[in-house]
């Protein structure tokens, strides 16, 4: 969930009262929000550096709040405020519009053939006569980075750039160059540098280095122009200085570059309706023109609106009016309208529009009733067979154990002596450890290692586990299955074979399988490198070998850092259902 | 203490807490126990020589005594400085041939050894009490504390000694000698020997408890031993976009090998990737370039959702549409970094429900009903997000230990983006409930 940090006071003041923090968290979570955490700046310098650095900070409260994922307009102070204020019926949610300029000459943006191989959308609009202050300013720019962190997905399928509208004159050429011929001067930087020279710039940058892969082995990299050659932008990674937004920045050109272009009108509608709060007209935003490389000209913002119908009275015209949702009932009284406003991209099928009117209505307030669906339940067998066996067992004297399904390559071959291509086992991608490598083929080093970590306990140690193990299966759609394995071992001064063997014995009684070449079960000498040399059987019933058990190799013991001797029984029991 | 004077065997068998003696039965002894005032080896050498200080004095001529002189005799230390404090005698220090002790009044009165003739005398308790303290902290005192025991003959008194024997023999049931053999006391208070029994693992016992409510709610398990799953099945057909952050890197476990899933049933995939894309089934869908490539990405399953995904496409599949209600309980991959909080492997628990007309009231009753079987009954609900429920709620409940409210778990109504692809009628709805056992 991504987290929004806004001053208690500005809040407060915005929503025209005061709240408790308690009262403030009821509020968050009849509406879907989450109060975090109350802190301060100077609370969170202290607590990532130490008290010492923290000297001097600010200690203005701050809420972190967090917000649904899919909630692009709750991302700032003024879509939060927003929100609650419409939930709680204080104001009126607002209608955005977009207009074109009064004088006709509307901002044109031009985007070449070039960006089709790098990064082909683009979109833009104008804030007119905008009124900034520090705070606001503030959120502007947080406004931009949390969306790149969120829907842009870290500037990869969008990025935003926003300039100082009287710096520059369009029409504007959205374009894509080789790196050494671009050159300007990067925000906040003294000189001028070229693209490639930038890169190697922002390299260290803890901010910008994350997003140079996205164009560095690019023939060409994307830059917007101006009618005189100034350079607005390089996306995705840096404005240059000339367009850069102050405080008393009056008008405001927006450009969204994109790998998606759904997204980047999403981008842009969020952006310029929060914003468009502090413009000379209210929520009107400027239209702006973006002629495509096939000559389609499209005008942007889209604002999308739209509206859909449900067959419930008034009331819910009204809860649906709290959420920003504005509703109407039209008809014969039956059907109401909703116009989705362009901060709710999240809105794409009826179902959304019943959440906020449940929303709206309190969650904690509709009757609880129990579904009149009669069924009858079954048990999965497996899962059956599994649950009598593990009783059984420990009826018997053993100790259930719980491992990891995933273990290093060494846990299931080397260590058993085996090659790893002989396990037919699955292999991971991209373990963050060593230790997650394989999915295990076996139950046995899962069980060694949990009495490798318990080597105090009194002995003899008597550990059972029975759970999956996974192997690859070319008949399987996913090319690999799970297979229910029973395993048993018994570690003590003596290897207690007879006590294993007695066990599978045990075992085979509860499945009702006699010790019997023609029907039952039959116990084979055979040898395998886990297993010491003449301490080793195979396991026949049901027309296959289901297993081994033996006494364990020296070499087995010593990989797992055990020091006694140890015998071990590991069956499948999928063939006994 | 007579009787200990006359009998020192039984002073020595009272102290060695012989059984056969000392069993209450036999006798009963009760403890007590007294104080004396005795004189130390020292106290009673001041009694008989006088104290220390008075000697000094004695030794004095009229003349006086150089300092250096009364040093070298018995008393002379500790009596000087205590005859000093008397004022009984005074030192010159400037008188010829050193310092000189002279006398100081006529005659002095030995109050200390006085007091302690009366201590021999048996009679301390004439004495101050802060007179004792200040004789003891000389070490002339000492306090004694006498053990006494008051011996009266038990209900089972006799003047033999018998041995006790402790356990019943077959040899004594056979020949009846258990009538005339007397057994030791049990010591109940002790614990006992400790059963060898094996057990089973804490958190699987939790899971069996939930088994059992399941299917005492009438829901049936389902088959979930596949650890390895699709992303089509793990994502793509729950709705969830494949750029969405969960299916990065850094959130599940892609395989390397077997890298990529061969089947899918291809008309229901088709449906998948339009309502991805363009939309569909009343819904805008996310439109984006939905890959087949990216679908076939084999994981370690993120949820057992998955396994839900698999069993309502079934579920769709049949002739006439049955209402269901299916639960599981399995492992979950997550590719995090391990810590106090955070495993890369846990069990989850799931519950779904499919049949017509279900509404959001009826998932927080069968929650309340679910939840009140664990034992909690508090329950409130939050509005929450997941791509592939719509309305979400996360469930929370009143901790009594912590005293707060805590999130014990997670539900919805299946989007009809899900459900309606893999063909389920119009007027079904499926809720569903997700928990982490391990919480």
């Amino acid at each position: 969930m991504p987290t929004v940090s806004v001053k208690q006071e500005l809040l407060f003041q915005a929503l025209g009262r005061r709240y408790t923090d308690e009262e403030f968290d009821e509020l968050c979570f009849e509406f879907g929000l989450e109060l975090d955490e109350i802190t301060s700046e100077k609370d969170i310098i202290s607590k990532e550096q130490g008290d010492g650095k923290a000297e001097g900070a600010s200690d203005i409260i701050l809420y972190k709040i967090d917000v649904p994922a899919n909630r692009y307009d709750l991302l700032c102070l003024e879509g939060l405020v927003r929100g609650l204020q419409v939930f709680k019926e204080r104001i009126k949610a607002p209608r955005y519009k977009r207009i074109m300029p009064a004088n006709g000459d509307v901002q044109r943006l031009i985007i070449t053939e070039e960006t089709a191989q790098v990064r082909p959308h683009a979109v833009a609009a104008v804030l007119r006569n905008i009124t900034f202050s520090k705070d606001r300013y503030d959120s502007f720019i947080d406004l931009q980075e949390k969306l790149h962190q969120n829907i842009c997905r870290k500037r990869a399928l969008v990025a935003i750039g926003t300039h100082d509208l009287d710096t520059i004159s369009g029409p504007f050429t959205y374009t894509a160059r080789p790196p050494s011929e671009i050159r300007f001067k990067p925000l906040n930087q003294s000189k001028e540098y070229t693209a490639s020279e930038i890169l190697d710039l922002y390299r260290t940058d803890s901010q910008l280095k994350h997003y140079l892969h996205i164009i560095e082995n690019k023939p060409l990299y994307p830059v917007i122009y101006d009618s005189n050659g100034v350079v607005l932008s390089m996306p995705p990674i840096i404005n240059g200085d000339h367009t850069k937004i102050s405080i008393n920045t009056r008008n405001v050109f927006v450009e969204c570059t994109a790998t998606d272009i759904t997204k980047a009108k999403i981008v842009l509608d969020i952006l310029v309706t929060m914003f468009s709060e502090y413009c000379e007209k209210q929520f009107i935003v400027e239209a702006a023109e973006v002629t495509y490389l096939n000559g389609k000209t499209c005008i942007y913002p889209i604002l999308t609106l739209m509206s859909c119908f449900s067959e419930t009275p008034s009331s819910l015209a009204k809860l649906l009016t709290r959420m920003c949702l504005k509703s109407h009932v039209t008809g014969n009284g039956n059907n109401i309208e909703i116009e989705i406003p362009p901060t709710r991209a999240d809105i794409i099928h009826a179902c959304d529009i019943i959440e906020d009117a449940a929303i709206a209505y309190g969650y904690n307030n509709i009757q609880m009733t129990i579904p009149k669906t009669y069924t009858i339940a079954n048990q999965f067998p497996l899962n059956k067979l599994t649950e009598l066996l593990r009783q059984d067992l420990a009826a018997a004297g053993f100790t259930e154990a719980l491992t990891f399904a995933l273990c290093s390559q060494e846990d299931i071959a080397d260590k058993l002596g085996v090659d790893i291509c002989s396990t037919k086992a699955v292999h991971i991608a991209n373990p963050k450890t060593a230790e997650f490598q394989v999915a295990r083929t076996s139950l046995l080093p899962g069980l060694l290692k949990t009495i490798a970590a318990n080597k105090k306990m009194p002995l003899p140690l008597k550990l059972f586990e029975i759970s999956d193990i996974v192997v690859k299966d070319s008949t399987k759609d996913v090319g690999a299955r799970n297979q229910r394995n029973l395993c048993a071992i018994y570690y003590n001064k003596n290897p207690g074979f007879e006590f294993i063997h007695g066990l599978l014995d045990r075992v085979m009684q509860l499945l009702s399988v006699p010790p019997s070449k023609e029907s039952g079960y039959l116990i084979k000498a055979a040898e395998d490198s886990a297993f010491f040399p003449g301490r080793c059987a195979e396991i026949l019933a049901k027309g296959q070998s289901i297993g081994k058990l033996g006494v364990l190799h020296p070499d087995v013991i010593t990989k797992f850092e055990l020091t006694m001797p140890c015998s071990a029984l590991e069956i499948k029991i999928e063939p006994f259902l | 203490q007579d009787v200990a004077q006359k009998y020192p065997e039984g002073r020595l068998l009272m102290l060695n807490y012989d059984p056969p003696v000392r069993s209450p039965q036999v006798i009963e002894a009760e403890q007590r126990s007294s104080k004396r005032w005795e004189l130390t080896p020292e106290g009673q050498e001041i009694v008989q020589e006088g104290s220390h200080e008075a000697r000094v004095f004695d030794s004095i001529p009229a003349e006086g005594l150089p300092q250096s002189e009364l040093m070298k005799l018995p008393s002379g230390k500790v009596g000087f400085s205590k005859a000093m404090s008397n004022k009984w005698v005074r030192l010159d220090k400037n008188a010829d041939g050193g310092p000189r002790i002279f006398r100081a009044v006529e005659s002095v009165r030995d109050s200390v050894r006085e007091k302690l003739q009366l201590v021999q005398q048996g009679e301390a308790e004439s004495l101050e009490e802060k007179d004792r303290n200040e004789l003891k902290k000389r070490k002339l005192l000492m306090e004694v504390v006498i053990k006494t025991y008051w011996i009266r003959k038990g209900s089972a008194f006799s003047t033999t000694v018998t041995k006790q024997e402790t356990d019943l023999t077959p040899e004594m049931i056979a020949s009846g000698s258990w009538r005339d053999l007397k057994f030791k006391a049990y010591n109940f208070a002790a614990l006992g020997i400790m059963p060898e029994s094996g057990h089973l693992h804490p958190l699987l016992k939790v899971r069996t408890q939930f088994r059992q409510i399941f299917l005492e709610m009438g829901f049936t398990e389902m088959p979930t031993n596949n650890f390895i799953e699709s992303s089509f099945w793990n994502f793509d057909a729950l709705f969830q976009p494949q750029q969405h952050p969960a299916r990065d890197q850094h959130d599940t476990f892609f395989l390397q090998d077997p890298a990529e899933a061969t089947d899918f049933p291809m008309d229901y995939l088709k449906r998948v990737k339009k309502i991805h894309s363009q939309g569909g089934y009343g819904s805008q869908g996310y439109k984006y370039d939905w890959k087949l490539a990216e679908a076939r990405k084999n994981i370690l399953r993120t949820h057992t959702t998955a396994v839900s995904a698999r069993m309502l496409y079934r579920l769709a599949q049949q002739e006439k549409f049955a209402p269901a209600k299916y639960f599981s309980i399995d492992r979950v991959f997550r590719n995090e970094t391990l810590d106090a909080t955070h495993l890369a492997e846990f069990h989850q628990i799931e519950g779904v429900v499919a049949d017509y007309g279900l509404t959001l009231g009826d998932l927080m009753g069968t929650l309340r009903e679910f939840f009140t079987k664990l034992g909690i009954s508090q329950l409130r609900f939050k509005p929450a997000y997941n791509p592939y429920t719509e309305p979400s709620m996360e469930v929370f409940s009143y901790h009594q230990g912590l005293q707060k409210w805590v999130e014990v778990g997670n539900s919805g109504v299946f989007r009809p983006e899900m459900l309606l692809p893999m063909g389920l009628p119009e007027g079904v709805s499926v809720i569903a409930w997700g928990l982490s056992l391990e919480r």
